[in-house]
């Protein structure tokens, strides 16, 4: 073999590929019930493509789950309607209604629908038996993410400590549970926002709408762009107007504000993403900011 | 797919030193100046700065994640941190410095490609960053940085930089250190972090920065001898790919090759690779760090844990594993203790055989009569396992020559292995 390396380079896009691909292979192999918690949003699209090239030609081997919060937008809806008619994945809904009918969850009128997705998501682990969920969380999102590991243990709280995490080396991943423990698996901490944008692009998939630049009837409250809908009534000295917007995340109707942009392509996006000077959760996540450490306290009850 | 023409690379980087040495400042100030922070989160620095009464924006403050760690001013935990450059992209593991986090310094730098090692101009070498270089070795990182910061504080003093680079030199020569580079810096004022300083006419070597960005790693990986770990077996069972049966994993070394004669260890059976798939695509030839599909042309029973390799080149299985093991639990290491391992895609149990030596990280000596391993403590181990190890020395290849021990009761990581031998 006289080759000269030159020629056995992988770009970085395709070094974490690469990295993500092997984990969710990892974790077909060592758990039992692996599911995969899709929201709908951009990372968890990503997410549903890798899955995809780590088992083709064979289907995906495990269900995917949603949380239906009921304040989902439509167009978020269809596209995942769309993903799972193409790849022929079972998809398990956990409704906060249901729960909340159920005793699981209890709206007390103060809490926001996003907040009680937590127990509404424990509850569907546990109903099912799920012992391994990859959720699409990245380290470069949050503060208190930056610390998280690819395999995530959970107690049978489903209860999150950063003191008594599994530390992990190299890419010897430590898939070992004991009866009611769950493990959240992050097969995309290493991306970052651009990354994700990049290899939407370069994979040509489809997401939402919503991330394009549209005509939408928004109003501003605590300094984001909020949609005006029924589920979420304006209040004393809230104007409604039509403005040109695109979302930077998808989530709650009621919480999710939108940026005004004229990005109407991926490259387009990716000009814009690199330019942004303010982080896609600092900008229009409502429910990251309750305090400074509104993260960590939700990572411990068990949220994503 | 293939060269990166035009497109970043990537370089992961571990750091190593204390709060004191300035390690969250030259953090911070590197993601400030690769304009990797956005302006909320430099709004919320700048506020805590003032309501800390500080006299300057306090960068240290961008990589202090946790509630529980900005009320103790400490890192508590390997965090991992992301910025860019037009050709490069980083992941730096951030590890604590103080010396009951060893472990997280070992999981840091189990996957950087360089280690970057701070000192305090002040103070020199202590007994901490001589602990951080000896780590970096051990773990066959193969890059290192010594950051000599707060020149500021020592008047720029050429004298200085050159008695810290010849003192950390002459230590260096006992450790396997392939390349190193020593860079005097102000992290505080950006001095030669990205910019190069007016203060040190006398230092002529590269900016922090320009040095991440190029330090050639390409050439670090072995591209000779073929390792493929098998991960999953792919069998769709639709009628579509009725007899599609491929082995999926991630090449751990050398150029896999449609053609190439292969043989299946343990089994021994040898076959011809007929394809390499990567999602619905062909490829010609499969390299490190990729996860293919590798497909062979006799129908030979293969499945998760074995190990592909060329028929002339590949490793002998073994059950008796001679390697330096880092210790991470509070109950210590004894000989005839049993746990689980799990060495790339296999996992068995392994019994301890023997202790023969305590390394101390500091001196190097190698104390003969511990016996046992304490946490945070490095040694010489001898295991005995149930299933044969497909393995290489450590110093081969960071992949087949590391192995995780696992506690079989709490299901927890207890120990680091890098392997010296197998027979």
């Amino acid at each position: 073999m006289t080759n000269t390396h030159v020629d056995y380079q992988l770009s970085q896009l395709d070094q974490l590929e690469a990295e993500s691909i092997h984990i969710f292979r990892e974790v077909a192999a060592e758990f039992e019930k692996p599911v995969l918690m899709f929201s709908g949003g951009k990372d968890s699209i990503v997410m549903l493509r890798l899955a995809e090239k780590a088992f083709y030609p064979a289907k995906i081997p495990f269900p995917i789950l949603q949380v239906d919060t009921g304040l989902d937008f439509p167009e978020v809806m269809e596209t995942r309607d769309n993903w799972v008619n193409r790849l022929g994945v079972r998809l398990v809904v956990a409704s906060i209604d249901d729960a909340i009918a159920n005793g699981v969850v209890v709206d007390d009128g103060k809490t926001s629908r996003n907040r009680m997705q937590t127990g509404t998501l424990l509850n569907a682990i546990e109903e099912n038996g799920f012992t391994a969920a990859f959720g699409g969380g990245r380290r470069d999102e949050e503060k208190a993410r930056a610390k998280e590991r690819v395999y995530s243990h959970r107690d049978e709280f489903g209860q999150w400590d950063p003191k008594m995490q599994r530390p992990e080396l190299w890419s010897l991943y430590n898939g070992r549970l004991h009866a009611g423990e769950h493990m959240r698996i992050f097969p995309i901490s290493n991306w970052t926002e651009l990354d994700i944008w990049d290899y939407i692009g370069r994979e040509g998939i489809e997401i939402p709408d919503i991330y394009f630049s549209h005509q939408r009837r928004v109003f501003e409250r605590d300094g984001m762009l909020m949609t005006e809908t029924p589920l979420n009534p304006l209040r004393a000295g809230e104007v409604a107007e039509e403005r040109t917007v695109r979302f930077r995340t998808c989530g709650d109707i009621t919480l999710t504000g939108c940026v005004e942009s004229t990005a109407s392509t991926i490259d387009e996006i990716i000009e814009e993403v690199a330019a942004a000077r303010v982080t896609e959760r600092g900008a229009t996540r409502g429910d990251d900011r309750f305090s400074e450490a509104a993260m960590e306290d939700r990572k411990k009850e068990g949220y994503f | 797919m293939g060269a990166t023409d035009g497109q970043m690379d990537l370089l992961r980087f571990a750091t190593a030193g204390s709060v004191d040495d300035g390690k969250s400042t030259l953090i911070g100030r590197l993601l400030y100046d690769s304009k990797s922070i956005f302006a909320d989160q430099l709004e919320a620095v700048e506020k805590t700065s003032t309501d800390k009464g500080h006299g300057y924006v306090d960068l240290s403050l961008l990589t202090d994640g946790l509630r529980s760690e900005r009320e103790q001013g400490i890192t508590i935990d390997v965090a991992y941190r992301y910025f860019a450059t037009p050709n490069r992209k980083f992941i730096i593991a951030d590890t604590p410095g103080h010396v009951q986090y060893t472990r997280n310094m070992v999981t840091g730098a189990s996957t950087a490609d360089l280690g970057l090692v701070l000192v305090d101009a002040r103070h020199g070498l202590t007994e901490q960053s001589r602990r951080h270089a000896v780590l970096l070795s051990l773990l066959r990182v193969p890059h290192l940085v010594l950051c000599i910061n707060k020149m500021d504080l020592v008047e720029w003093s050429q004298e200085t930089y050159e008695r810290i680079h010849s003192e950390f030199t002459q230590f260096a020569t006992k450790l396997n250190i392939p390349d190193l580079e020593v860079i005097p810096i102000s992290a505080l004022n950006g001095d030669n972090v990205v910019d190069r300083s007016e203060n040190t006419p006398w230092y002529h070597g590269p900016t922090l920065m320009h040095h991440l960005e190029h330090v050639h790693v390409a050439s670090d990986r072995d591209l000779v001898d073929t390792r493929f770990p098998v991960q999953y077996v792919v069998r769709p069972k639709s009628d579509e790919h009725h007899d599609y049966r491929g082995y999926a994993g991630l090449v751990a070394g050398g150029v896999l090759k449609k053609g190439d004669e292969v043989i299946v260890l343990p089994s021994g059976m040898t076959s011809k690779i007929s394809g390499i798939d990567l999602f619905d695509r062909e490829v010609d030839e499969a390299f490190p760090p990729m996860s293919v599909t590798v497909r062979l042309e006799d129908d030979v029973d293969v499945s998760r844990g074995d190990m592909i390799a060329r028929v002339k080149n590949a490793p002998k299985p073994s059950q008796d594993i001679d390697a330096m093991v880092c210790w991470m639990t509070n109950e210590p290491l004894r000989p005839r203790q049993k746990l689980a391992i799990k060495h790339t895609t296999r996992t068995g149990r392994a019994m301890v055989k023997d202790i023969q030596y305590r390394l101390d990280v500091n001196s190097l000596h190698r104390d003969q009569e511990a016996g046992e391993l304490g946490l945070n403590e490095i040694g010489r181990v001898q295991l005995r396992t149930t299933v044969p190890l497909l393995c290489d020395p450590y110093s081969k290849n960071r992949t087949t020559g590391s192995f995780i021990l696992i506690d079989e009761a709490t299901g927890v990581t207890v120990g680091a292995g890098m392997i010296n031998s197998g027979s």
